[in-house]
């Protein structure tokens, strides 16, 4: 175990397993999308209040769950770029980084799109939405940090403490419908024990939520070996690339 | 047909949803797969020229 964990940190091996990995999770992406789709457009039925409006969440969901997740991802990658010096962690932190922030991007104009029909405004400053927006921020001021430097390795450092301390915004997002007043709704899907959304609406809602996963662990790969191949090449393995 | 384009009256709101995540997220990943093609490239044609 430890020494499969080594070797997957090791920058040859990482490139050689995530080219093995693509095809596969990209065929996956496109099937789990497909089938979500299809799933939420089309045989899920309509919202009794919200009519078909209620369909955004097909993508307004996932896009703001994944915001979060991978939000965590660069934050403990780069925790762990930080604390065990690993190269491959700080590249896997800046190559999730403009997935996040494009999933926030996502998730704000959906919700915007959505709150027009349904709440009569396209945005509220309340908790949900301006820590959702806080988020998009962090993840561009990460971005832009890390490229600010001509020195790579306080590039890498400096942004993984931003990174680590924007943690906080992470659970007043999720908890902000709970502590403060809002038009935003509650959580529907992840009080399982008395669930508010039917079987129906809420099978392709996590087959999306898993093809919105596969599609980050996909363009995450590509990202992670084009910057590989760019930090590494002056080592002696990209000579053997074939 | 025409009654799933049309959302029951939102399918301004629906479409405009749909569209606008699906073509950010196809530019993100034609971007990072060309990154990735381009970056092999590179190291490729630099070991045609050492030969």
């Amino acid at each position: 175990m430890w020494t499969w964990f080594h070797k997957l940190a090791s920058p040859p091996h990482f490139y050689r397993i995530g080219g093995k990995l693509l095809p596969w999770f990209g065929v996956l992406t496109l099937l789990l999308m497909a089938w979500g789709l299809y799933g939420g457009l089309v045989l899920a039925p309509m919202d009794y209040q919200q009519k078909d409006a209620f369909r955004i969440i097909y993508v307004h969901g996932p896009s703001a769950w994944m915001s979060m997740f991978t939000y965590m991802m660069m934050a403990v990658a780069a925790g762990i770029g930080l604390i065990w010096r690993m190269k491959l962690a700080h590249v896997v932190a800046h190559a999730v980084a403009p997935i996040g922030a494009v999933f926030t991007f996502c998730a704000l104009v959906t919700g915007s799109i959505w709150g027009k029909p349904m709440w009569g405004t396209w945005w509220v400053w309340d908790a949900r939405l301006t820590s959702e927006l806080l988020l998009l921020f962090l993840y561009l001021g990460y971005m832009a940090l890390a490229g600010a430097f001509d020195d790579r390795k306080q590039g890498d450092r400096a942004s993984a403490i931003l990174a680590i301390v924007g943690v906080v915004n992470i659970p007043i997002i999720h908890y902000s419908v709970e502590w403060w007043n809002t038009l935003h709704q509650g959580p529907t899907v992840t009080k399982f024990d008395t669930p508010s959304i039917s079987w129906e609406m809420l099978w392709p809602l996590l087959v999306m939520a898993l093809a919105f996963k596969l599609y980050l662990f996909t363009v995450a790969t590509w990202r992670v070996r084009a910057e590989i191949l760019q930090r590494e090449q002056r080592s002696a393995w990209t000579r053997d690339l074939k | 047909m025409s009654e799933f384009f049309a959302m029951g009256g939102y399918a301004a709101y629906v479409w405009s949803a749909f569209g606008i995540t699906a073509f950010t997220m196809i530019v993100l990943a034609v971007l990072a797969r060309r990154a990735d093609r381009r970056a092999l490239d590179r190291i490729r044609r630099r070991e045609e020229n050492r030969k």
